[in-house]
């Protein structure tokens, strides 16, 4: 008997009697503001949260953060955002993920931002390189303001009809707290992790 | 196994300021967690519908792993399985030995911890780095980790820094935990880029889409699956749950019971292989389909490992992770090893049943229940030590018989306060040895009873 059948029939024969799975549709709390609710958030995960009128301020938003200036490699993978920073590279000519490793910003899209837990939805089909997000030492989203959601329910009701593939929350800079409790950004992925907001009412994407 | 808990726990305390700071250290997460659960207004709720949707997956579990290896074959990834240790571990090595994969990075994973993976493998000429900081420091200290969430809390930032100091190349003396933690992110980076392989554990497997989810901080185990072109991961069948949608309520809780925060800093969920890469699933049972077969302990297959329990647990906090010399400890590890192996017969004895595990458990684990069980399932083993035993079947008997035990309570107190101190205290008294005895009343309480009534 394969190992597989063998562990299959031995759960099978030690299983309990069915029972139903529960509905979760009362679950999740709703806030009064939910933007302010990301903001405070984001900030209590070590990070930035950045709301702005539109594009053109997320622009210059982006360009005024300390860690885009002082950069010397940029990815920008977020459309018609920060392509034109000095030091973009273009992503699609890099064939090994490793050739990122002195990358220091990427500009990401969120599909959605979570007011409950600044937990930022990002599509792997947009990575182009799955190590591009934690591998940058500063990390830059970018959301709207229509793509924020109160709690993780609903963030899993918006990308449940998503196409099969990878994909993450980011809530906030890489951390550890492993020396003696002692809470320090910036363990072994992204250092800063700053959220732009876009407050426009432009249409649904 | 020789030594037991007690023994264990018994040098763990010899150290008295130490224990304290151990107590205070791990109190400290427990802490946070009340904070980071208080905040959330359905939390009773979630937690019912965690324990429910975790009771619905174990009644049906077989039927839930194929339809996840349907989905993720189909998904592109390879699953295998594994009875026990030495099977998953042979596959894992025959993965890499396939490939000539001679350097692997591992994130954090207590499955591949109680198989013994990294001797396995490195006595096959594999280098094997664990990238989560707390899981390096112990692996660098030659140690096991202590805590399933903070594998190296029982270690002074003094301690890291010296081991760092000798393995890092730090400086001297130096033990800033934001200094230390910068080496290590260097230190591992390098390895990060030279590795052949990265292997994770499985926080969440989906039946429903044939996905897995692995949750960190530190952004490990992204590094170690986004740079090789190869990706391990191992799980325990017991990780499975139904639908991607139910994930809302795990993640809700996880971190929240893990350290306090909302949510871990990276949630990844991974559907098939990387383009140009492979993703391999082992899953293992390694005695949880016996476990799942007896009635009180099942329910210790719902736990999504978060250590809130050990946080909380005052024997835990004040005797050490290692003390209980198996992978996972504290309450939760105390059902799951001696349920497996007869060795940890201790374990269920080192709790007070006080019910804190139970209390905090996300999944609302009956913890404290389970441990009197096996401590029931024990004792009729005759893996209780024969003093022990020998002493209850007394006192069952005195407390049997209202004759005997009046004759009993009647010598404690006319007796007791007679004989020497050396000679009450000596070495088979084992209530005395860190205890004083009650001192002894007159009268017995239906003494005192009748002469208040009559008066």
């Amino acid at each position: 008997m394969t190992a597989r059948d063998d562990i299959l029939g031995r759960l099978r024969r030690a299983a309990p009697p069915a029972c139903e799975p529960p509905t979760l549709d009362a679950l999740g709390v709703t806030f009064p503001d939910p933007l302010a609710q990301l903001a405070a958030a984001m900030a209590t995960v070590g990070g930035a949260c950045v709301r702005v009128a539109d594009r053109a301020a997320a622009e210059a938003a982006i360009a005024a953060l300390p860690q885009v200036a002082a950069a010397r490699q940029i990815v920008s993978l977020a459309p018609g955002l920060g392509h034109a920073l000095p030091g973009t590279l273009d992503l699609a000519a890099i064939d090994d993920p490793h050739a990122l490793a002195s990358l220091d910003v990427a500009i990401l899209p969120g599909t959605l931002a979570v007011a409950e837990n600044a937990a930022v939805w990002i599509d792997g089909r947009v990575l182009l390189h799955r190590a591009v997000f934690v591998i940058t030492d500063h990390l830059v989203l970018v959301v709207h303001a229509r793509d924020v959601v109160h709690h993780m329910h609903q963030a899993y009701d918006r990308i449940a009809d998503r196409p099969r593939g990878y994909g993450l929350f980011i809530s906030g800079p890489s951390k550890t707290a492993d020396i003696e409790q002692v809470l320090v950004v910036g363990a072994q992925g992204a250092r800063t992790c700053t959220l732009i907001v876009i407050e426009d009412a432009a249409p649904a994407r | 196994m020789a030594e037991g808990h007690p023994e264990a726990a018994a040098r763990f305390v010899s150290d008295d300021a130490r224990m304290h700071w151990h107590d205070q250290a791990v109190w400290w997460v427990r802490q946070k967690r009340d904070a980071a659960s208080s905040t959330v207004p359905d939390w009773e709720a979630l937690r019912a519908a965690a324990s429910a949707i975790k009771r619905h997956t174990l009644s049906r579990l077989a039927d839930y792993l194929e339809q996840f290896e349907r989905n993720a074959t189909a998904l592109g990834a390879h699953v295998h399985w594994a009875r026990d240790a030495a099977e998953h571990n042979a596959i894992v090595h025959g993965l890499l030995a396939a490939r000539g994969v001679t350097k692997l990075v591992k994130s954090k994973s207590m499955l591949t911890e109680e198989c013994k993976l990294n001797p396995y493998l490195e006595v096959r000429g594999i280098e094997v780095v664990d990238t989560d900081l707390g899981e390096r420091i112990v692996q660098l200290a030659g140690e096991a980790p202590s805590h399933i969430v903070m594998p190296a809390i029982h270690h002074r930032k003094e301690e890291i820094g010296e081991l760092f100091q000798i393995h890092l190349k730090t400086k001297p003396g130096a033990a800033d935990p934001s200094y230390l933690t910068e080496a290590a992110r260097h230190h591992l980076r390098d390895k990060f880029l030279a590795a052949g392989a990265g292997l994770t554990g499985v926080n969440f497997a989906i039946a429903e889409t044939g996905g897995l989810v692995v949750c960190t901080n530190e952004g490990n185990a992204d590094m170690g699956t986004s740079l090789p072109a190869l990706h391990i991961a191992c799980m325990g069948v017991e990780k499975l749950i139904p639908r991607e949608r139910d994930l809302g309520v795990f993640l809700r809780l996880l971190a929240r019971s893990a350290t306090g925060q909302p949510v871990t800093a990276y949630s990844t969920h991974y559907q098939g292989p990387r383009a140009g890469g492979e993703l391999h699933i082992v899953i293992v049972d390694n005695g949880r389909s016996a476990i799942l077969g007896r009635e009180a302990l099942r329910g210790s297959l719902a736990c999504i490992r978060c250590g809130a329990c050990m946080n909380t647990c005052p024997v835990y906090r004040r005797s050490g992770g290692h003390s209980y010399r198996y992978t996972v400890p504290g309450p939760i590890g105390s059902i799951l090893a001696p349920a497996r192996d007869a060795a940890y017969a201790s374990l269920p004895f080192a709790s007070t049943l006080c019910g804190s595990c139970a209390d905090v458990c996300p999944v609302r684990i009956d913890l404290h229940h389970q441990l009197l069980a096996l401590r029931q399932d024990l004792a009729r083993q005759k893996h209780v030590a024969w003093r022990k035993r020998l002493a209850l079947r007394v006192a069952a008997r005195v407390l049997a018989w209202p004759g005997l035990y009046r004759l009993a309570g009647w010598l404690a107190r006319r007796v007791l306060p007679l004989v020497p101190r050396a000679l009450l205290y000596v070495r088979w008294n084992a209530w005395g040895r860190q205890r004083e005895l009650p001192v002894m009343p007159r009268d017995s309480f239906r003494a005192q009873l009748r002469r208040r009534r009559l008066t």
